[in-house]
Formats: structure tokens, C-alpha cells, sequence
């Protein structure tokens, strides 16, 4: 027992059994999904997302909303994301490996400061709401602790008799005449890619539940985390 | 005094002389001197950069709209930053600090290949502030705990290599053949690392990586061996050396450090996934298994370093206060597993995921034990490797208590905080936003931790560049002592 190559062999040894029961064997039941045909719909899922949201997905990245807002659904009757309105499925199920094929980096979400981002696209679909509520979300949400991104914006001076852009922020304080506030590139792509979040499709793993009548979380179709 | 605590097995007698011989212990420590002042002092200020970080990501829970023009500043880039500094600028790079002079102490034997040591400081410094800086920038990866961009990463990971390197040629050479239980941990610690970390890099940021989900699952999986085995096996080991040493009494026992490597290799690298991810539901249930058979270990933990640590009196106040370090890394270690362990089961989690709960929980592991146990190291070390003693005992004392008492003050709102935030949030008829306006109570008053834990930070950067610019000015008198009685005999 007592010699350097024994430890390195009974490292070895745990190490390959994590690694072939938690990275390799996931990766062998669902490493090769693809894009499906939906059910009801018959469209393919999950679309590939638009140049400038795929840009925006960056920007996310780039600034760590992951850090406070998570993009995953939580079975009906696990939690209160169906109650709360976050899912969209007709099934009121969870979210599932399904919708993150197309995500680069998946980001799933440890933490909730802020609402849960799964569906907002279908939630908000107002792009100059979605701009302000970025340039100052104590102005949209009271009380919200959602850090301003001003620096995502651009403060021009308009020349005399100019009117302000179609796309400039409506701000209902801090409002100085003469000058106007404008999304960025990045703002405009952060924005594409919040529109572009939705979770809804009905897909063989989230199949919607027979009766709609029982949906109540005592229901007999509240299945305890196994919704799948 | 190191051989104290050597493993059960009997001591043969070895050679005083010719070339099995050990080496006399201030031989050892000058050997290990340059690499060591170097990874402590860098690492220092890793973690004076990450005390800075930390405190701005914080002050946006108290004004939002603090810093908010530059980009670089804002919350999604700060917070990362300063997990990165402190995980890979301090708690790795001191780790290894520690593991090197433990493996060359052990071993009776100098520092192997000292110098590939301090390029692969240098490497590592350069591979972290390129990773960091990239953070700050805008290039993180979007993956938690592996924020760090590719072309950081690259140099840290040879930078690692041949830290690690050096320390796996010291323990091959060691003169003491003997293994103790430090040795398992501290050189299962060095192979994980980079094998865990090229693999998640690979599967992650190179090439075509995983899809879906199972990014998560493998992220998941890198920071519970991250957690568990590196930063766990560095700080356990430090922590069954040191107990003994200091205490100047035999470990008790080899064989209970055996049972604890061999069920956390086996059961702690499990990635834990919350329940209601969307993943297959065998990947929470392993998750749960693994977390709760890890609570035997943790409380095996405890009694081996109750049962050796040492109350006498007659240890002085430095190494009173240096062995509390450790000691109170091993309460956090047995908190936070057993927390773990109660949050990885099905009814817990539906409750703290997503919860404040859980990342401080997880800062308890990372700094209320590896961090406080590579402390303990330092303290112990670096004195004797730079051949003086720390300008102010009473400093150790009080970064102790800072630390002791910033990490009761940071854990425990959040902990408590956790709960009634997950309460709020599973009952739908409660308006999200007033479930987060209650949370920020907890947030600021977590505020108070970090403060007393900068302020320990403080006084130990203090202490060490106290120690450093006295010896190294008694370094240079000598040199220069030594370089004129020179001339003048010529």
C-alpha cells in the first residue's frame, strides 16, 4: 500500500468511475438529440434563432445575466414557475434538454434575483418596453434591484429643430431636452435575443395533460418532479 | 516534528549520511524559499483583488444603479471575476504553495526542479489575469466557475502543469519513504485538477462541444470535483498535517484518512443536479445519493481532527491561533457537507434552488474551509521558509476572528435568508417582487461578513509583507555583508 503509484491508481480509478457514470453516460443517452417535428404544429424544434438574437445571446453571456436570472421551468406541482406564469406549454410541463439544443452556452440558471427568462419572449413583445426596462428597470418595475445598463445606451445631442429618433427611450424621469437616449448595437441585439426566448412546443416529452380540468397542483395529474 | 504525524506504519531508521540521507530541515526550507515567497505573495493578491470585487458586486444589492456606466463594473462581470480570483488566484495558487513545502517536509528532500516551479508561477499569474481581465472585458465563457476565456486558460492549465510537476518529482524523491494521509490527499488533489479541468474545457469551450442541458451537467460536475476533491483534498490534507504538527501528536488515525479518501473519490464527485432540471431524473437522484453519503466522511473528518488537535496550553499563542484556522475549517467542511447533503434531497431543493441558499453554502465550503485551512498553512510555512516570524502575532489573532466571525455574518443571513426566499417564491399568490425585496435584508446584512472578512485579509497581507520586507532586508545585508568581506580579502 505504501507507494506513489497506488494513490495515482486509486485516483485514477474514482476519477474514471465519475467521469463514465456523470459526463460520458448523459452524454450517451441524450448527446444526440436533434431537431424534432412538434407535435400539433408540425414545425421543426427548436428553430435555429435569427442572426442578431444569436448576437444577443452573446451580449447575455458577455454581462452575466445568467448570474441572476434562470431559464428553466420547473414541473407543474415542484416549485410555483407554472402558477407564476413563467412556462408556456399547453401542457403546463417543464422545461426540458429539448429547447437548449440551439443555446450557446446553455444557460440554464442557478439563481433567481430576477423572474425566470424561459418564455419571456412570448411575455414581452414590446422591444421599446424591453429597452427601457434595460436602461432603467426602477422606472418599468418599482422596487426592482435589476442594475441600470446604461452603458448599453447612447446619449445624443439632438441638432436644433432635430426630433428624437423613432427608437429613442421615453424616459419618465431624467429627461433632458435637446437630448436623446438610443439603444446601441449591443442593446438591439440583447433585445432580439429576450424576444427570441420561448419554450412552448409540444414535443413527445411534454405531451399535454389529458384532463385540463385536474390541473390543480392536488391534482391527480401533479406528478411530484416526474412530469416527464 | 513533521515525523510526528507520519502514518501508522513503523519508522525504519534511514541514513544521516551518503546519498539516501535525509536533509536537515533548514536545507529544505531554503530550498523551497523563492517558489513559495512567490505563489504566497501572488496569491495575496489575488485575494486582495477578489476581497475588492466581491465588496463591489455586493454594494449593487445596496444601490443598483451604483457604477452603472461602465460595463466592465456591472454585476454579471464583477461577481465572476471575484469567484475567479479567490478559487484560481488565491486557493489554488496557495494551495500548491502548501502542497509543495508539505511534499518536501514529508520527504525530508529539497524542492525538486525550483525553478520550472517559478515559470510555471509565472504562467499560471499571467494564464489568471488574462482569464480575469477577459471576464471584465466581456469574453466569459457563460459557464459558472469556468467563466475564464480559452486563451487564459491555456496558459494557466501549462502554467499548473509544471507546478505540479515539480511537486509530484519532490514527492517521488523523498527521502522519507513513509506515506502519510497527507500524501494521499494532496497528490490525489494535483491529478484531479487538470484532469477534471481539460476535460470540462474540452467538452465546454473547444471544439464542438456538448449540447443542451448537458453543458449544465457537465459544469455541474466540474464544480463538484472542483469543490470536493481539489480545493477538499488540499485543505483536508493540510489539515491532517498540520493538526498533528502543531499539536506535536500522532494523527488519529492513518486508517480513518483512508476511509474518508476512499468514500469521497468514490461518492463526492458526483455532479449534483437539482431536482427539476431538465435532464433525466436519475441524473438529482444519483446527485442526492452522492451528497448524502458523503455526510460519513465529513463527520469522520471531524473526529479525526478533534481527537488529534492538541488544547494544551503549553502550545504558544501563534500556534494556538494558527491551528484554529484549521480547526475551524473543519467545522465548515462538516457544516457544508451536511447542509449539502440536506439540500441535494428532493423536498429541500424544491425549496433552496435558486435561492441564495445554495451559493452560500458553497462560499462556506470555499472560504469557511479551504481557504481558513490554506491559511493555516501559510501561517505555518512561510515563517520558516523565509527564515524569520511574522512581525505581529496579534495580527493572527485578529484575522482569525475577522475571518471567523465574516464568515459566520456572510453564511448565515443568506442561509436563513435562502429559505424564506424559497418559501416566498413557491407561493405563487406572493408578487415576485415583493419575495425580492424581502431578500435583500439578508443580502446587506451579508454586506457585514464580507467587510470583517476584507478587514482579516488585510491585516494577513500586512503580516506577510511585514515578515517579507524583513527578511528579504536582512537577505540583503548579509548578501551585501558578504560581497564587501570579499573585496576586501582580495
Amino acid at each position: 500500500m505504501s507507494s506513489g503509484p497506488t494513490i495515482f491508481l486509486v485516483a485514477f480509478l474514482g476519477l474514471s468511475t465519475s467521469w463514465l457514470g456523470f459526463v460520458l453516460a448523459p452524454v450517451l443517452q441524450i448527446g444526440n438529440q436533434g431537431q424534432v417535428e412538434a407535435q400539433m404544429t408540425g414545425n421543426l424544434y427548436p428553430a435555429m434563432r435569427s442572426g442578431l438574437a444569436r448576437q444577443g445571446e452573446q451580449v447575455y453571456k458577455a454581462n452575466g445575466c445568467v448570474y441572476c436570472h434562470s431559464q428553466q421551468v420547473r414541473p407543474l406541482g415542484f416549485g410555483s414557475d407554472v402558477e407564476r406564469g413563467w412556462g408556456a406549454r399547453p401542457g403546463r410541463v417543464q422545461s426540458v434538454n429539448q429547447d437548449y439544443l440551439y443555446d450557446e452556452p446553455a444557460m440554464v440558471g442557478n439563481q433567481r434575483v430576477g423572474p425566470d427568462l424561459s418564455n419571456y419572449g412570448l411575455r414581452q413583445t414590446n422591444a421599446s418596453f424591453i429597452y427601457q426596462h434595460l436602461y432603467c428597470a426602477t422606472d418599468t418595475m418599482p422596487g426592482s434591484v435589476m442594475p441600470p445598463y446604461r452603458f448599453l445606451f447612447e446619449k445624443r445631442k439632438l441638432a436644433f429643430g432635430e426630433k428624437a429618433s423613432a427608437e429613442a427611450l421615453t424616459l419618465t424621469k431624467d429627461n433632458e431636452p435637446g437630448y436623446e437616449i438610443i439603444p446601441t448595437e449591443d442593446a438591439r441585439r440583447l433585445t432580439a435575443y429576450l424576444m427570441s426566448l420561448h419554450q412552448d412546443a409540444v414535443l413527445f416529452e411534454t405531451p399535454p395533460l389529458p384532463k385540463p380540468a385536474t390541473n390543480d397542483v392536488n391534482g391527480a395529474n401533479a406528478g411530484k418532479g416526474s412530469a416527464k | 516534528m513533521s515525523q510526528s504525524q507520519t502514518s501508522s506504519a513503523s519508522a525504519t531508521p534511514y541514513p544521516a549520511t551518503g546519498c539516501g540521507a535525509v536533509i536537515p530541515s533548514e536545507e529544505v526550507d531554503r530550498s523551497c524559499r523563492y517558489p513559495i515567497l512567490f505563489l504566497a505573495l501572488s496569491s495575496t493578491g489575488w485575494l486582495l483583488l477578489a476581497t475588492v470585487l466581491n465588496f463591489l458586486a455586493t454594494l449593487k444589492f445596496h444601490k443598483p444603479d451604483i457604477l452603472a456606466d461602465m460595463g466592465w463594473l456591472t454585476y454579471g462581470r464583477v461577481h465572476p471575476a471575484g469567484m475567479n480570483c479567490l478559487i484560481y488566484g488565491f486557493a489554488i495558487q496557495a494551495g500548491l504553495a502548501v502542497v509543495l513545502w508539505v511534499f518536501a517536509d514529508l520527504g525530508k528532500t529539497k524542492l525538486a526542479y525550483a525553478p520550472l516551479t517559478v515559470v510555471g508561477w509565472l504562467l499560471w499569474n499571467v494564464g489568471i489575469t488574462l482569464g480575469v481581465a477577459g471576464i471584465l472585458y466581456g469574453d466569459s465563457t457563460g459557464y459558472e466557475w469556468l467563466e475564464m476565456p480559452r486563451y487564459g486558460v491555456a496558459f494557466a492549465l501549462v502554467g499548473y502543469i509544471q507546478i505540479a510537476l515539480s511537486a509530484l518529482a519532490t514527492f517521488h524523491l523523498r527521502r522519507v519513504r513513509t506515506l502519510s494521509i497527507s500524501h494521499w490527499f494532496m497528490v490525489t488533489a494535483l491529478f484531479w485538477f487538470p484532469w477534471i479541468y481539460t476535460t470540462a474545457a474540452y467538452l465546454l469551450l473547444i471544439g464542438a462541444p456538448v449540447r443542451g442541458v448537458l453543458q449544465y451537467n457537465v459544469d455541474s460536475w466540474y464544480f463538484n470535483n472542483l469543490t470536493n476533491i481539489v480545493l477538499g483534498f488540499i485543505g483536508l490534507g493540510t489539515a491532517f498535517y498540520f493538526v498533528p504538527t502543531i499539536s506535536k501528536r500522532p494523527l488519529n488515525n492513518f486508517y480513518t484518512g483512508i476511509f474518508i479518501f476512499v468514500a469521497l473519490i468514490a461518492f463526492g464527485t458526483w455532479s449534483r443536479i437539482p431536482a427539476g432540471t431538465p435532464l433525466p431524473a436519475w441524473f438529482s437522484a444519483y446527485g442526492a445519493l452522492g451528497a448524502l453519503t458523503t455526510i460519513a466522511p465529513a463527520l469522520a473528518v471531524l473526529y479525526v481532527v478533534f481527537s488529534t488537535r492538541c488544547r494544551c496550553s503549553e502550545l504558544s499563542v501563534e500556534h494556538r491561533y494558527i491551528q484554529r484556522f484549521v480547526v475551524f475549517g473543519s467545522l465548515a467542511y462538516a457544516a457544508s457537507t451536511l447542509i449539502s447533503a440536506v439540500n441535494s434531497t428532493f423536498w429541500f431543493s424544491e425549496v433552496t434552488h435558486f435561492t441564495w441558499f445554495v451559493p452560500a453554502n458553497n462560499l462556506l465550503f470555499i472560504y469557511g474551509f479551504a481557504v481558513m485551512s490554506i491559511f493555516c498553512g501559510l501561517y505555518y510555512v512561510l515563517p520558516r521558509v523565509l527564515g524569520g516570524n511574522f512581525p505581529s502575532t496579534k495580527l493572527i489573532v485578529i484575522h482569525f476572528f475577522l475571518a471567523a466571525a465574516g464568515i459566520f455574518f456572510y453564511a448565515v443571513p443568506l442561509l436563513v435568508g435562502g429559505i424564506t426566499q424559497g418559501h416566498g417564491l413557491n407561493n405563487a399568490s406572493v408578487p415576485f417582487i415583493t419575495v425580492m425585496t424581502q431578500t435583500l435584508m439578508p443580502l446587506r446584512a451579508s454586506t457585514l461578513g464580507d467587510m470583517l472578512m476584507a478587514a482579516g485579509h488585510l491585516a494577513f497581507a500586512l503580516n506577510l509583507f511585514g515578515l517579507v520586507f524583513e527578511t528579504m532586508s536582512h537577505t540583503a545585508t548579509t548578501t551585501v555583508e558578504e560581497l564587501t568581506r570579499v573585496e576586501v580579502a582580495s
